[in-house]
C-alpha cells in the first residue's frame, strides 16, 4: 500500500541497531534533492519511534509513512526543502 | 502640587508635538524600510536559534560507558544540533586511537555480572566479560566504538580532548583520531554548556 510512494532511493539498514538507522537516514537525506522520497528499510523495532522523533525534530524532512511488516520496518521520508 | 502642574505639562507636550505632526514622506519611507529590515533580521535570528545545542562531558573510559555519549552525540548531529563532547580523565581513552580499541568492561563491582565479585576479581575476568559483550554487540548489529567515533566526526560532532588530561596521562596529540579537537579546557566546555539546551555528564 505504501510502496506506492515514488521513492527516489532505498536505504537498507537491516541488521543495524540504534543509532545507525537514524544517522544513516540523515546522511542519505543530505544527498537527496528537495521533493525526493527516501525509503528506509530496517529490522530495528526502535526505528519506528526513532525515525518519527527524528523527523518531528528535524527541519526539512517530512515523514510520509511507516509500515510495520514481518520483522521489517519501512519508513518513507521526504526531503521538503 | 503635582495635580496643578499636570495639565500644563500635557498642554506643553501637545503644543510641542503638533508642528511635527506633518511627517516628511521621505523620512517615513526610510522608517518603513528600517522596520522591514529589522523584521527580517529578527526572523533570521529566530531561524538560527532553531538548532539546538548539546554538551556532553565524558569522564569514563570503560567499554560500556563509551557508548552513551557517542550514541547521543551522533544522533543529535543527525537532528542538525551543534554538539560538543568534552572528554576528560578516563573519557579521554575513547578518543585515543589505540586505547579505544581496548576498552574494558569492569566485571568487579558490576551488579549486572552473573558472577560474584570474588570470582570477578580473578585476573582475566574483565577481558572475558568484555569479549562476551563484544560478541553480543556484533550479533545485535550494534555499531562498534570505532565506527561511532568515525560517524560522529563525519557528522560534525566536536569531539574535544581535555588538554590538562592529555598532559596528565602523558598522551600526545597524535594519539587521537584525526578530527579530534585538542588544546581545550574547562572554560571552553563551560562556554558551550552555557549556550546549550542540553548538558549531560557521563
Amino acid at each position: 500500500m505504501s510502496s506506492e510512494y515514488d521513492t527516489t532511493e532505498t536505504l537498507d539498514v537491516k541488521g543495524q541497531s540504534c543509532p545507525m538507522p537514524i544517522v544513516k537516514t540523515k546522511q542519505a537525506i543530505d544527498d537527496l534533492e528537495a521533493g525526493d522520497v527516501l525509503e528506509v528499510v530496517a529490522t530495528d523495532s526502535g526505528s519506528m519511534s526513532d525515525i518519527q522523533g527524528w523527523a518531528d525534530g528535524t527541519s526539512g524532512v517530512e515523514l510520509l509513512d511507516q509500515v510495520e511488516g514481518d520483522d521489517l520496518y519501512t519508513h518513507y521520508v521526504k526531503k521538503s526543502d | 502640587m503635582s495635580t496643578d502642574n499636570q495639565p500644563t505639562a500635557a498642554d506643553e507636550t501637545e503644543g510641542e508635538l503638533e508642528p511635527e505632526a506633518e511627517i516628511d514622506p521621505a523620512e517615513l519611507q526610510a522608517l518603513r524600510e528600517r522596520v522591514d529590515e529589522l523584521e527580517e533580521s529578527v526572523a533570521e535570528s529566530d531561524a538560527a536559534d532553531d538548532g539546538k545545542k548539546m554538551t556532553i562531558v565524558a569522564t569514563q573510559g570503560t567499554f560500556d560507558m563509551a557508548y552513551p555519549p557517542l550514541i547521543l552525540g551522533s544522533t543529535a548531529a543527525a537532528f542538525g544540533w551543534d554538539v560538543v563532547v568534552f572528554h576528560t580523565f578516563w573519557g579521554l581513552d575513547i578518543l585515543h586511537e589505540e586505547n579505544s580499541k581496548n576498552l574494558k568492561l569492569s566485571a568487579v563491582g558490576n551488579p549486572n555480572m552473573p558472577v560474584p565479585n570474588a570470582i570477578a576479581a580473578i585476573p582475566g575476568m574483565d577481558r572475558m566479560a568484555t569479549r562476551m559483550m563484544e560478541k553480543r554487540i556484533d550479533e545485535n548489529g550494534t555499531a562498534t566504538i570505532e565506527e561511532l567515533i568515525e560517524l560522529s566526526l563525519e557528522s560534525g560532532v566536536d569531539l574535544q580532548a581535555c588538554q590538562m588530561t592529555i598532559e596528565l596521562m602523558d598522551y600526545d596529540e597524535e594519539n587521537f583520531y584525526d578530527g579530534v579537537t585538542t588544546g581545550v579546557g574547562a572554560a571552553t566546555a563551560l562556554q558551550h554548556m552555557a549556550e546549550s539546551d542540553i548538558q549531560l555528564l557521563v
